[in-house]
């Protein structure tokens, strides 16, 4: 159908367009350059390292040396060991709940949007109560009754509330999006709905999603890591958060075993801003005329 | 303007509805009677308390009766003022201790996020329209958003209490000191407050300073702001206009950040062992005490909701346009 | 002459380079007269009419001058231009629909305009009140929001505003595209009627719309790439051009009274150049039925008649 083509190949050239000016971007590159690169660590790094990481290995309490890179903690275990299993298991769950918060929030916003009426109006009280609904204070409240608590089930929670803002984006932008001609053209050629949304609307918004995908991603790592520093993490689970909970109870801070709780926040602290850095420099990719300011 | 308040009305009375909901299913989904494990986890030596504490919540839980009518109980029990009595703090009721820890969250949380909100604009603002301001303001803001809560809270307690020497590092006041309405006392407590305070300020600065930013420069490029400099308008004027339009998307954020950093300031008391409501949510989760946990979500909720319903109406009277009720404002 | 335009020459910057969107424009208007300023889009009228009053922020002003009322505006200078804004030089932008701050009452914004320029509302009321009632708009708009007013009122309220001060140039840029035709006719004539109970002195009516602008210019501007291409009384344009350009122009608008049935509209093959790096010469060369070997080289711009220039080789004999 020659009329679904011509929005196709605008979107295809924009897209390499983008692409050319992303490589060039530092924003982007360095932002990705970090995140990528401690992604790697996370999920290469145990592979170079033996046994668990809550192993007793060494020396209690030791600071960073050439045989102990991160040092130990106070009970002789490697802080370097768990720093590496810490970021795999950050990544994993904010990977995962982002993107359940992630296909949550497209459904709910495109839904919405499109059909309009009654369904709007019942997604959109949906979507209003769960972002009043104080989501650490919730989340605390229903992890302390499971008894047991995996990467996926915290995934999952943290994804069940991540969503709303991007419902609502989606939302605005698809009321836009479908009064456009193409759209209507693909609805006289008999396309459905679902079909419609994802060949016509989305792609349109393609860049927006990207960057709404990269914020819920650094959210997720936070949260993820505050839950865990309560104590609300994953049962048997090593992650950033927890290294941070163990050090501070057991009193890291006044032996001033600095080395058990400054890598982690300051791992998260790098991914997170990187993530919103890279974001930035995408925005000045997708708007042009960021770029000539 | 009316259309506009019914519908956040109806969304507050709707979330509120939710959050008793899941407090008060949850426990009722788990398999297995809630009663007996939470008296079998609970380190209750003493078999005596542990029958009075058995047949309290048989009451309390009503399980003699069918499942909707422990609903309405509840909800009478709610409205009554009775969340229950708290394993943690044995025999005091929820609602006291909740009250008791609640002037301290309050203490930490309307300030931080009040003056953060009013500095984070502010310099936010500048940076819009100073080019060196802004090369440094984004970068530190974006910074400070990234920087967990927690973390923060760990290092000032390392670098100004334990390095430094000049702060507390725990508590809400010296164990040495009695509450008292003395000038010392008052010092002490600030003495204690202000780290913790810090650690919110600095996080949630950084966010309110990048969005504000990010506002003014759209409202500089606006048509009235073109229009303005067409007409030969000064800058102030232009500069006046743009933040004021501004602010209004900054006020609806106010009430969406809340719950963020009211996460963080959980999490911060937790670091500093500061007794509020985050310190309490630690210890009762440590305890298994529910109805201390159900009963703190209970006041964070309300709490969030006229917080919500305060920023709504601030916004009326800010935005004409959701006073003449022709746009639905931020719904 | 009230406004003398001595090649004019401003620019955009690119990542690519400069877009030479204005490339040595030389014209006069005197006082009282209308012109109308038409063209292709992309010819430059626009970035004619917003050099006059306020650069854009990617337009450079490289070279030229602007003369109004014996003293040269400081076009490439925003600072400075600031003082002739409003009281000299006054524009109604495209965008009037949302040109008002919806979050200001209109009186409100009324005064602070007028107070940034040394004017005490108090004192103008009395004018504004009876401007508004000229077009139509009650006193009572003054208390009310921009979202108030329909879009009519509000182009109607910001014809009043621009012209407040009674400026001895008005830019009117593209004021009609957006309205339907009672409306358009409606904002033509208040255009007129302004100049004629002097509020204003001269007018630049900025469009697409060759057959609105003839109804109330005194000459008509035709641009071309940056260029001007023929200036005459809007009469001669339309019934005898003399540039090749113009009257393809012209050929191209449907008449009122002909049946075309299966003939088409004469439309003129070809774009425009780009104007990252034009063509030397003509720049109408390449589209030109006319054209000839000379016309490689620039043509002057040829008076053929007092109130009448054209730029072209083959005219002026």
């Amino acid at each position: 159908m020659t009329a679904g083509v011509t929005p196709d190949t605008e979107v295809i050239g924009k897209r390499s367009e983008h692409l050319y000016f992303a490589l060039r971007n530092p924003k982007v590159v360095i932002g990705l350059a970090i995140v990528i690169g401690l992604l790697l660590l996370g999920v290469i790094g145990p592979f170079f390292l033996q046994g668990h990481p809550n192993d007793y290995i060494g020396p209690k309490s030791e600071p960073p040396s050439s045989e102990y890179w991160m040092g130990t903690t106070y009970f002789g275990q490697d802080v370097f060991a768990q720093f590496v299993h810490g970021l795999r298991s950050s990544y994993v769950v904010g990977g995962l709940g982002s993107f359940i918060a992630f296909v949550i929030g497209l459904t709910v916003g495109f839904t919405a949007g499109y059909r309009g009426g009654l369904v709007d109006e019942f997604l959109n009280m949906l979507t209003n109560v769960v972002l009043v609904l104080p989501a650490l204070a919730v989340l605390i409240v229903i992890s302390s009754y499971l008894e047991a608590r995996g990467i996926i089930s915290q995934a999952v929670i943290i994804g069940l509330f991540s969503w709303p803002w991007v419902a609502r984006a989606v939302r605005a932008q698809t009321f836009t999006l479908r009064n456009r001609d193409y759209v209507d053209l693909a609805k006289l050629t008999g396309k459905r709905a679902p079909q419609i949304i994802v060949r016509e609307i989305m792609p349109n918004m393609a860049s927006y999603l990207l960057m709404s995908l990269i914020l819920l991603f650094g959210g997720a790592i936070l949260f993820a890591a505050m839950l865990d520093f309560i104590g609300l993490g994953p049962s048997d689970a090593v992650s950033l958060g927890t290294m941070m909970q163990q050090s501070k109870d057991w009193s890291a801070l006044h032996l001033k075993l600095w080395w058990w709780f400054v890598p982690p926040g300051l791992a998260i602290t790098a991914i997170v801003g990187s993530l919103y850095i890279t974001n930035v420099g995408l925005d000045e990719v997708f708007n042009p005329k960021l770029r000539e300011m | 303007m009316g259309r506009y308040f019914r519908r956040k009305l109806l969304i507050y009375g709707v979330t509120f509805f939710i959050a008793v909901t899941i407090n008060f299913a949850i426990p009722r989904l788990m398999p297995g009677d809630p009663v007996a494990r939470m008296l079998t986890r609970n380190s209750v030596a003493n078999p005596e308390t542990s029958e009075a504490l058995r047949s309290y919540f048989q009451d309390l839980f009503g399980l003699d009766v069918p499942l909707w009518q422990q609903y309405l109980n509840y909800w009478s029990a709610l409205f009554r003022g009775d969340m229950g009595v708290s394993i943690y703090a044995f025999p005091s009721p929820v609602a006291d201790v909740v009250l008791d820890a609640l002037p301290y969250t309050l203490a930490l949380l309307l300030p931080a996020i009040l003056l953060s909100w009013f500095a984070g604009n502010g310099l936010g603002a500048l940076a819009a329209r100073n080019k060196l301001l802004d090369n440094t303001v984004l970068p530190v803001g974006y910074l400070f958003t990234a920087v967990p809560y927690m973390w923060l809270a760990l290092l000032l307690v390392w670098a100004g209490g334990v390095l430094l020497g000049w702060f507390p590092v725990a508590g809400g006041y010296s164990f040495a000191l009695t509450p008292a309405p003395t000038w010392t006392f008052f010092v002490d407590l600030v003495h204690h407050w202000f780290l913790p305070f810090l650690s919110l300020f600095v996080v949630a600065l950084g966010g309110w300073a990048i969005g504000m930013r990010n506002l003014v420069i759209y409202e500089l490029e606006s048509d009235y702001s073109n229009y303005l400099q067409a007409l030969g308008a000064p800058r102030r004027l232009v500069r006046r206009y743009a933040f004021r339009n501004a602010m209004l998307p900054q006020i609806s954020g106010l009430a969406l950040q809340l719950g963020v950093v009211l996460g963080g300031a959980l999490v911060t008391e937790v670091v500093f062992a500061y007794p509020g409501l985050g310190d309490l949510m630690l210890n009762a989760i440590q305890s298994q005490d529910f109805f201390l946990l159900q009963g703190i979500l209970m006041f964070i909720v309300v709490g969030v909701l006229i917080f919500n319903f305060l920023a709504d109406v601030v916004y009326v009277l800010v935005d004409p346009r959701t006073r003449l009720g022709l746009e639905g404002g931020q719904s | 002459m009230a406004l003398q335009v001595e090649d004019l020459r401003v620019h955009y910057r690119t990542m690519r380079g400069d877009v030479r969107a204005l490339d040595g424009v030389t014209f006069g208007l005197e006082d009282g007269e209308i012109m109308g300023l038409a063209g292709e889009s992309g010819c430059g009228k626009t970035t004619l009419g917003k050099s006059l009053i306020r650069l854009d922020g990617r337009m450079r002003h490289v070279g030229g001058s602007a003369v109004l009322d014996g003293a040269e505006l400081p076009i490439g200078d925003d600072r400075a231009m600031n003082a002739r804004r409003f009281t000299d030089v006054s524009i109604i932008p495209q965008y009037s629909m949302s040109a008002m701050n919806p979050t200001r009452k209109i009186g409100k914004l009324t005064a602070d305009l007028l107070r940034a320029k040394g004017r005490s509302y108090r004192e103008v009321r009395p004018e504004l009140v009876r401007r508004l009632e000229l077009v139509g708009l009650s006193e009572k708009v003054l208390g009310n929001y921009p979202i108030e007013l329909s879009g009519g009122m509000k182009q109607r309220m910001v014809m009043v505003l621009s012209t407040l001060l009674d400026p001895s140039l008005l830019i009117a840029d593209e004021v009609t595209s957006a309205l339907d035709v009672s409306n358009q006719k409606a904002v033509a004539e208040t255009l007129v009627r302004f100049r004629d109970l002097g509020f204003v002195k001269s007018m630049i009516v900025v469009t697409h719309d060759l057959s609105l602008v003839y109804q109330i210019a005194d000459t008509i501007m035709i641009m071309y790439a940056g260029q001007v291409v023929e200036k005459a009384p809007a009469s001669t344009i339309i019934n005898a051009p003399r540039h090749p350009y113009t009257k393809a122009l012209i050929g191209a608008l449907p008449e009122v009274g002909l049946e075309y049935g299966d003939k088409r509209l004469k439309s003129i093959p070809g774009k425009p150049p780009q104007l990252l790096n034009p063509p030397t010469g003509c720049r109408f060369r390449a589209r030109c039925p006319i054209a000839e070997d000379r016309c490689a080289e620039e043509p002057p711009a040829v008076p053929i008649a007092d109130d009448h220039v054209a730029s072209c080789w083959k005219v002026g004999s």
